[in-house]
């Protein structure tokens, strides 16, 4: 028994040399076979996994908790894949040290990608521990006349005496090798976890007063920050004197450089205390440089754009129509407005800088960080820890900079950093204002047989990590500043500004022109959905400006313009729970109305019915419900996937009812919830979400789904109910009023 | 300059040294290290430092610690715990009442001070009570579903 056991061992250790020294090889790097998701960039097993003697799995993913869910959902995939209980895991995310670089968690792409890569890794694996547990018995290479079970890490060979577990086997699982995928994921009947709502693991801590968020780390010996930004983009430091403020109780250091000002002291109260005197010690030059908020949109067009055209489809001249029509919507600047303003946590020790951060990419970050502090990035370890809520690019990268600085001027002691909410406000890059004009022409069927779109706006993403350029707030402020990284554009077909600019719809004959405007007078990057939402506002508008001259129920006519059945099965089920009835007479001061997009034309399918009421008087809307479908193939836990879809649908009708930035050439002027008021308990519609599930079918990414849909039902519904056709976001009372009762 | 200010907090009795001005949410955060309050807006506009005080919800942000001598502070940590919830807190989790969280100390607060006054309060006076919490992730409906299964739980 002994020496067989002994050459399957050494087999198995010459296996493992064999793989390493091959995936060492560099022709096998160049050659290596595509891998699923980010198991691609990431293709090492132990870079995802760990089995661990003392009955524990760790699991590495570099996907990070926005409060989306994410965390759970990967571990319910890693628990069904490799059959253990989700206790025994621990998750690992975000941790330049630690875990697999998968970039930013954005886009809806965490299931796509870091899922995909648990699925394969963890399948994988499994098989190797299989494997072992064979060669344990002296099975290996046999026929088998029987099924292997694994049960909460227990691996049943064949009958009850010969089990062996995980832990028993963890240490010859050799882990640190090339995945190859080659095992494959559980089929969707053998999932048990995969599928069903698990519990968050995250909620029960913020509903008691845990540990939850970066806000909530304390150091030994830790200090407080602020920063004193100057009063918009381009002013200048003329004096300062930080004589009494370095008197100020508590004070340890008044830190400058350049234009950055900022304040370190013993207690929080001390730090926002002698911010303000900070404030009152600087002399700002007076600059109006922003543009005329009253004509921004003319403003943006006016600047050198780059024309590229994104689709096209038919030649020749355009065909002869019974009808045309033109139409240009706007979407104004729009805030993250984070309920939890920006923070951070630096320590420098030894030349060696830890920053704690909630930003949605810790690499890019350290990159960016890297070229800030003239530090090399082997010297910087960047730990992701919770944030509020950020949906999309807010001050989450520029505070570690911050945090940085402040900490790199006392010495060995931890810094933590938090803006002010006027900070956020102020100095958060914002979604880009964007133009879209659409043109279409229909035939005596009442058919779409031409379609224009055009769309300018500014570049959607000015995230961290550019091969040029800091795009950290603070860098372009210092003594010696760093110019942020050239603007680009982020490539379709998921696509920047012009996201979803394609129509999903069948056109025989189409143009989409994406003009891109290089030059940002307002600071902006990604917002939840990008250009989406106000591409899928004005195409889903306009459906129903083109339904209402074909004289077709708009439903009705959606459905005539597609060939994608799924798309067919989400607004059918959108409209039949929501009680669709076809050309329900308008104009009564409550109206419905539809939206619909396929997200980024490649994730999830969203359809939403909105039903609202506009007050005369006033012209506010109220959207009293909304009803929504969403087909996002595969769903890991569907109360996550329907809670993401509601909260999508709130803060859409958030964005489309209330929400623009306000400015003035002097600078950003909305810095409170009073000068940029959201959606309030009163005004919150009854939301309803029915989950399409597609077992078979690849899970698609679904956070950002719901927003573009949302506007434009809100919009076809107002429109249903006043007979006015809003096309300026937002449809706020006065607008609603002068356009619907004059 | 610090003065002595005795403050009973979750029901212990606190003495900390502090300017009494200082914002009753820092003394809470920083000195008794309580997570629960959160700075949002520290200007009482967003409900997320709401913390009750001799029954009332207070926004804690802007509330000197001075003026809680010798009341009852009560934070979402002398609410329950996580073996021993309070029905209000079991009710968000029941329902997942959660995206982000960061607005949830507020929300759990705000309703905790309304149901103790009137656990049969109707959706229009949750909704009202909660008018000055502002969430951002959207999760309004479940918030209200999680308050009114709390409500019930209470009444009973």
């Amino acid at each position: 028994m002994t020496g067989p056991t002994i050459s399957r061992r050494r087999f198995g250790q010459a296996v493992g040399a064999l793989t390493i020294a091959f995936s060492l090889a560099p022709p096998s790097w160049a050659q290596a076979a595509k891998l699923p998701g980010s198991l691609d960039k990431n293709r090492m097993l132990d870079g995802w996994l760990r089995i661990n003697p003392d009955g524990t799995v760790t699991v590495f993913t570099g996907k990070i908790e926005l409060g989306q869910g994410i965390l759970t959902a990967l571990e319910q995939i890693a628990a069904d894949e490799l059959d253990v209980v989700q206790p025994r895991i621990t998750m690992v995310s975000g941790d330049t040290a630690q875990t697999p670089d998968e970039g930013f968690t954005s886009g809806s792409q965490s299931i796509e990608y870091s899922g995909t890569a648990l699925r394969y890794a963890c399948a994988e694996a499994r098989q190797i521990l299989l494997e072992l547990a064979l060669e344990r018995f002296g099975l290996a290479g046999k026929t088998l006349n029987f099924e292997m079970a694994v049960i909460d890490g227990t691996i049943w060979v064949g009958s009850p005496d010969r089990t062996v577990t995980y832990w028993e086997l963890s240490g010859e699982a050799q882990l640190h090798r090339e995945a190859t995928a080659k095992a494959s994921p559980k089929p969707p009947e053998a999932l048990k976890l995969i599928g069903t709502s698990k519990p968050r693991l995250d909620i029960p801590a913020k509903v008691t007063g845990g540990v939850a968020y970066i806000q909530d780390m304390r150091l030994p010996g830790m200090l407080f920050g602020r920063i004193l930004r100057p009063p918009s983009y381009t002013t200048q430091l003329l004096s300062f004197d930080e004589g009494r403020v370095k008197q100020m109780p508590g004070v340890v250091a008044v830190v400058r450089d350049g234009r950055f000002l900022g304040i370190v002291a013993e207690r929080e109260e001390q730090a926002i205390a002698a911010r303000d005197a900070l404030r009152d010690a600087a002399r700002w030059s007076d600059e109006q440089s922003l543009p005329p908020a009253d004509n921004i949109y003319r403003y943006l067009k006016d600047l050198p754009a780059e024309d590229h055209v994104v689709s096209e489809k038919g030649a020749g001249p355009a065909p002869s129509a019974r009808a045309v029509h033109d139409a240009t919507y706007t979407r104004p600047y729009t805030a993250h407005a984070s309920i939890g303003p920006s923070c951070a946590l630096a320590q420098m020790k030894d030349g060696a800088l830890t920053v704690w951060t909630h930003s949605q990419g810790v690499f890019p970050l350290r990159r960016d960080l890297a070229k800030a502090l003239a530090l090399d990035e082997s010297r910087i370890r960047c730990i992701h820890k919770e944030g509020s809520g950020c949906y999309g690019h807010n001050g989450a990268d520029d505070v570690a900079l911050d945090a940085a600085l402040l900490a790199r001027a006392v010495g060995e002691r931890p810094v933590k950093v938090q803006w002010m909410r006027g900070d956020e406000f102020g100095w958060e890059p914002f979604g880009p204002a964007m133009t879209v004009s659409l043109h279409a022409a229909l035939d005596e069927r009442g058919m779409i047989v031409d379609w224009t779109h055009d769309v300018w706006t500014n570049t959607h993403s000015t995230r961290p990590g550019q091969k040029d350029g800091v795009n950290l707030l603070a860098a372009w402020h210092l003594a010696q500043p760093i110019a942020p990284g050239k603007p680009e554009i982020i490539p379709q077909p998921a696509g920047g500004g012009d996201r979803n600019a394609v129509p999903l719809y069948d056109f025989p004959r189409q143009r989409v022109t994406h003009h891109f405007i290089p030059e940002m007078p307002i600071r902006v990057s990604a917002l939840r959905a990008l250009g989406g939402y106000a591409n899928i506002f004005a195409i889903e508008s306009f459906m129903d400006e083109l339904a209402a001259l074909a004289k077709v129920d708009p439903v009705e006519f959606r459905l005539r313009h597609l060939d994608d059945p799924r798309a067919f099965a989400v607004i059918q089920a959108a409209a039949k729970h929501a009680g669709w009835q076809p050309n329900l007479p308008g104009r009564t001061g409550r109206g419905r109305g539809i939206g619909f997009a396929k997200y980024k034309n490649l994730s999830a399918y969203v359809a939403v019915v909105v039903d609202a009421e506009v007050d005369r008087r006033s012209g506010a809307v109220r959207v009293t419900t909304a009803t929504a479908a969403i087909d996002a193939g595969q769903v890991v836990n569907p109360n996550g996937l329907i809670n993401q879809t509601e909260g999508g649908i709130i803060q859409a009708t958030s964005w489309t009812l209330k929400e623009r930035v306000g400015f003035d050439r002097g600078g950003i002027i909305s810095r409170d919830w009073q000068g940029y008021p959201i959606l309030t308990f009163p005004e919150v519609p009854v939301v309803s979400v029915t989950v399409l599930d597609r077992p078979t079918e690849k899970s698609l990414g679904a956070g950002e789904a719901a927003q573009g849909p949302t506007a434009a039902a809100i919009a076809n519904a107002v429109a249903h109910a006043t007979g006015a056709r809003l096309r300026d976001l937002p449809l706020a009372p006065e607008r609603v009023k002068a356009a619907a009762f004059g | 300059m610090a003065d002595a200010v005795e403050l009973i907090v979750n029901g212990a009795r606190r003495r900390v040294l502090v300017q009494g001005d200082t914002p009753l949410l820092y003394v809470l955060r920083n000195d008794l290290e309580l997570n629960g309050a959160k700075f949002g807006c520290g200007l009482g506009q967003c409900g997320a430092c709401t913390v009750i005080v001799d029954g009332e919800a207070v926004r804690s942000c802007s509330f000197p610690v001075a003026l809680a001598q010798g009341k009852k502070v009560t934070t979402i940590e002398g609410l329950g715990t996580i073996d021993k919830l309070h029905p209000v807190q079991k009710a968000f989790i029941d329902e997942q009442a959660a995206q982000c969280g960061y607005c949830i100390n507020g929300m759990v607060m705000s309703a905790t001070a309304l149901l103790q006054r009137k656990p049969t309060a109707s959706d229009g006076e949750v909704r009202a009570a909660l008018a000055g919490n502002l969430c951002r992730c959207g999760t309004h409906a479940r918030i209200l579903r999680a308050v009114a299964r709390a409500g019930k739980e209470m009444a009973q």
